[in-house]
């Protein structure tokens, strides 16, 4: 178990790389702290698969340094670096047991025989694996194939993080949920440094302390779940997280005034600016309420999806959705309130503090 | 280690080609100087053989006999196997599995076994010394091995395509020519490579059904090394002009030949 | 993939059938009717029953050439399978110089028969080739047209080098078939570059290797005309293989009855060593 520091990791594919689109990952420079659970949350081709490949040492960065606890392993191979990780699609030994398999990393160090029977049985009550114990991996369930690979990773006591690339995509979906709550019980139990790469929401915000947001090669934002809800440091982070995401509409801001289209309204605070920059104003469809005063909207429909209704409306000629209760209706001349305080402006789509 | 890698491979492929040149090097070599003693390379460097090859009828029509029923067993192996590789793939029929393996089973039969019998079926239908006879013993070993690669690549082809196209009121033969057929256009070149492949390198059966008109050129060459036994040169030089359309076929599936190996349910 | 249920299936399947019904079922009828007849000429046949059999089984020139047959069958496996994966194992995985490689390796397999024989032929000759001449001036006493070792000697090598690519062209597309994250797994469970061979590559080439077990078994063991051209059989019988001893008795002495049985037998040896090798590599897959 160990501090992860990435210290400004970049990385490229391409041998030369010259302008900074070259790279497939941006500039990284974070710590993330002992026995901490990270998802690495994001669309496909972000570079999150790219950053744990370099975090367990399969890719060498580019640029950079990664420190376990304060040592640097940057020049280490993966099985130097004492990590595990858990891959898509399950990598198992065909021709070993399951017992076998869980032994094989330890037999691979030299550790002795009596020692490895102790950890693998071990390991294996963890799981709830001791029943297969002397199965061949080959016949098994992908759920439980994925759970050996855990396992491999997991037998080694000094591991210093288990790192997950979306482990559940060939997973039966009521067996997800399952193997999600095992894993998070696991953390609790073990405390285990755990990085966890996936492009489902539900998976990063159910499973992770920290959800780290990545797009377009960049880290955009590094929260907890409720952080990235209530805060969004960037536009996409907003759009991204949550269902449906969050409104987004150009605005002029003059001082404490922000101006969309011809209506006008008070912000919470002075955003800070610099000048020329592009300004956005961000809400999400939960923190605006409908009703009969504010701006006037227009409403286009209404989705009822269960537990609440979305209202897709406009204001200004710019699309929006809005959350209202099950039982809430739309009055016959409808305006909205924005929940002044949940207001974010987006500069060239970077959140800005408000000034007092 | 990791740089001493291309190691192996390349004393492999030095191996390989040491035989090859060692031909070479015979046939731009003079009779003379073949049987005066060895040597690297070739001192009295001379196109000869070639010549002689090319402008002798014997020889040509050699090659013009190997190609005819080359061509002729690729076109007979490849439109059989077709249709019976849809079967297969497509639909479970009485008897199919008992039919597949009975069929690869020929694969495994020794042509030697053949030889007598083909002589005196092809002869009694008339068919000996021609190459439709060696065509047609040929394809007792293509067809099994065309139906099994085809019917891997068929496999791969989803279902849903036919129903689609029946559905779009296409009859099963333009569908199977117009919509199908490019689809597995790759499986179909590398089970032409594959026909090709064993038709051009077998000869007892060749050389039994043939006599005159038909014999093929390795046939020819068995001639040359056995009675006049020192036209080496000459030898050589048809060897060269032998692997020559091997070489070209190759280059046209290169790209293909590591996946049709492998194909198959083996 | 779901297959529908579809009798009329059978009207695709006719033409193959015809076609080689035509070329097994009669030939080998014919076969079978020597098998069992004496003949005199001029088309006189006799029932003789198993008489052929007993005698070609009996025969020691036929238990000669079965010996050598296995032997040889033998050895070159031996030679070729691994020698085959380690040539695959160590080839590059893409890019043009493993095109390179599969285009110059194939191109042994692409040329007749006879051409190779005679080809090692004009490389072993002890006074003029490069293999013979070496051979002697490094001061091995080598001539494979008068010594049965240096005969076996060039037959085997002939055919590892005619045959050990389709060993490798096999073994090549098994190894580009896995995925790349086994080998990640295996880096970073510590594993050595042994225990990948064995536990992850060898398990997942078991299915090509059976292939080219079998298909290196089924043509071995009916190699003909390479050592025929090469050796002729000799010096003396030493390198007469069962198919050199089947034609030779078949059409040169035509000795019809005893060849009949010889091929029967021959033909039956082959599809039960394959059938016996099939069942066996596959009983682990069932369970």
């Amino acid at each position: 178990m160990a501090r992860i520091d990435l210290q400004h990791l970049k990385h490229s594919y391409i041998e030369n790389p010259m302008v900074e689109d070259d790279y497939a990952l941006k500039e990284v420079h974070y710590t993330w702290e002992d026995g901490g659970a990270y998802a690495l949350l994001g669309p496909s081709g972000c570079g999150k698969t790219t950053l744990l490949n370099i975090i367990s040492g399969l890719l060498r960065v580019s640029e950079g340094k990664i420190l376990f606890d304060g040592k640097d392993v940057t020049a280490l191979q993966p099985e130097g670096r004492n990590i595990a990780q858990v891959f898509q699609f399950p990598v198992v030994y065909d021709t070993m047991s399951v017992h076998d398999n869980l032994a094989f990393p330890l037999r691979n160090r030299g550790v002795d025989e009596d020692e490895v029977k102790r950890r693998v049985s071990e390991t294996l009550d963890m799981l709830d694996l001791t029943k297969w114990s002397e199965k061949k991996a080959r016949g098994l369930t992908a759920d439980v194939k994925q759970k050996i690979s855990l396992g491999r990773g997991m037998v080694r006591s000094d591991v210093n993080a288990i790192l997950f690339d979306e482990p559940l995509t060939v997973i039966d979906p009521h067996l997800k949920w399952q193997l999600r709550s095992q894993l998070k019980l696991l953390h609790k139990q073990f405390g285990h440094t755990m990085v966890y790469v996936t492009h489902d929401q539900t998976e990063a915000l159910t499973f992770a302390d920290k959800v780290v947001v990545m797009y377009e090669g960049e880290i955009v934002q590094i929260g907890t779940p409720e952080e990235l809800f209530e805060r969004p440091s960037h536009t996409f982070v907003g759009y991204f997280i949550g269902s449906p995401g969050m409104n987004v509409l150009p605005v002029n801001i003059e001082g404490r005034t922000a101006r969309i289209g011809g209506t006008e309204f008070e912000l919470a605070g002075t955003p800070e600016l610099k000048p020329g920059v592009r300004t956005d104003l961000g809400i999400r469809p939960e923190f605006i309420v409908l009703g009969e005063k504010g701006i006037p909207v227009s409403v286009q429909k209404v989705e009822d999806v269960g537990h609440h209704k979305i209202v897709r409306a406009a204001i200004e000629g710019q699309d929006i959705s809005i959350v209202i209760g099950e039982s809430a209706s739309v009055p016959a001349d409808p305006h909205v309130v924005f929940d002044r305080e949940r207001v974010s402006i987006y500069a060239d789509d970077w959140r800005v503090e408000m000034g007092g | 280690m990791k740089n001493f890698r291309w190691f192996v491979p390349t004393l492999y492929i030095l191996f390989l080609m040491a035989p090859i040149y060692w031909l070479l090097n015979m046939s731009f070599k003079t009779t003379n100087e073949i049987l005066g003693g060895f040597s690297l390379w070739p001192k009295d460097f001379t196109i000869d053989s070639y010549v002689e090859i090319l402008t002798n009828p014997v020889w040509y029509n050699g090659y013009i006999n190997s190609l005819s029923y080359v061509l002729l067993n690729m076109i007979i192996s490849v439109s059989f196997a077709l249709p019976a590789a849809y079967a297969f793939s497509r639909y479970r029929f009485l008897g199919d599995k008992h039919l597949f393996f009975w069929l690869l089973t020929n694969r495994m039969a020794p042509p030697a076994v053949f030889a007598l019998p083909f002589l005196q079926l092809y002869s009694s239908m008339g068919l000996f010394d021609t190459p439709l006879a060696v065509a047609l013993a040929h394809a007792l070993f293509n067809i099994p091995l065309s139906v099994w690669i085809l019917e891997g690549f068929m496999s791969g082809v989803p279902k849903e395509i036919d129903e689609t196209a029946y559905i779009d009121g296409y009859s099963f033969p333009r569908f199977f020519v117009k919509i199908f057929m490019p689809l597995i256009a790759s499986g179909i070149g590398v089970t032409a490579f594959f026909v090709f492949m064993f038709s051009w390198v077998e000869l007892l059966l060749a050389k039994t059904l043939t006599s005159v008109a038909a014999k093929p050129i390795a046939a020819v060459m068995t001639r040359t090394s056995s009675t006049a036994g020192y036209e080496l040169g000459l030898l050589a030089a048809a060897g060269v002009l032998t692997i020559i359309p091997g070489a070209i076929v190759i280059w046209f599936v290169r790209n293909h030949i590591a996946k049709g190996f492998a194909m198959g349910r083996v | 993939m779901n297959k529908t249920q579809n009798n009329k299936a059978w009207f695709l399947v006719l033409p193959v059938l015809a076609i080689v019904s035509l070329n097994a079922i009669v030939p080998l009828m014919t076969v079978v009717n020597y098998s069992v007849q004496e003949t005199f000429g001029n088309n006189l046949f006799f029932f003789e029953g198993v008489r052929w059999f007993r005698e070609v089984l009996d025969s020691e020139r036929f238990q000669d050439s079965l010996l050598r047959q296995f032997s040889f069958t033998g050895i070159i496996l031996a030679i070729e399978i691994p020698l085959g994966v380690a040539i695959a194992l160590s080839m590059p995985k893409k890019g043009i110089w493993a095109s390179v490689c599969l285009v110059l390796m194939s191109l042994p397999l692409l040329i007749p028969w006879n051409v190779v024989g005679a080809m090692w032929n004009i490389f072993a000759l002890p006074d003029i080739g490069l293999l013979g001449y070496t051979l002697n001036a490094m001061g091995f006493d080598y001539n494979f047209t008068r010594q049965a070792i240096s005969a076996w000697f060039t037959v085997i090598l002939m055919d590892v080098w005619h045959w050990t690519s389709l060993v490798v062209l096999l073994a090549y597309a098994g190894l580009r078939s896995i995925d790349d994250s086994y080998y990640q797994a295996a880096r970073i469970d510590g594993a050595s570059k042994w225990a990948v061979f064995l536990y992850i590559q060898l398990p997942k080439l078991k299915h090509v290797l059976t292939l080219a077990f079998l298909l290196r078994f089924i043509d071995s063991f009916m190699i003909y005309t390479e050592p025929f051209v090469l050796t002729g059989g000799g010096p003396g019988n030493t390198t007469t293989f069962l198919s050199i001893d089947l034609v030779k008795s078949a059409l040169g002495e035509f000795n019809l009855g005893a060849a009949g049985a010889m091929s029967l037998i021959y033909f039956l040896m082959t599809l039960l060593v394959c059938w016996l090798f099939y069942t066996l590599a596959m009983r682990g897959e069932e369970r």
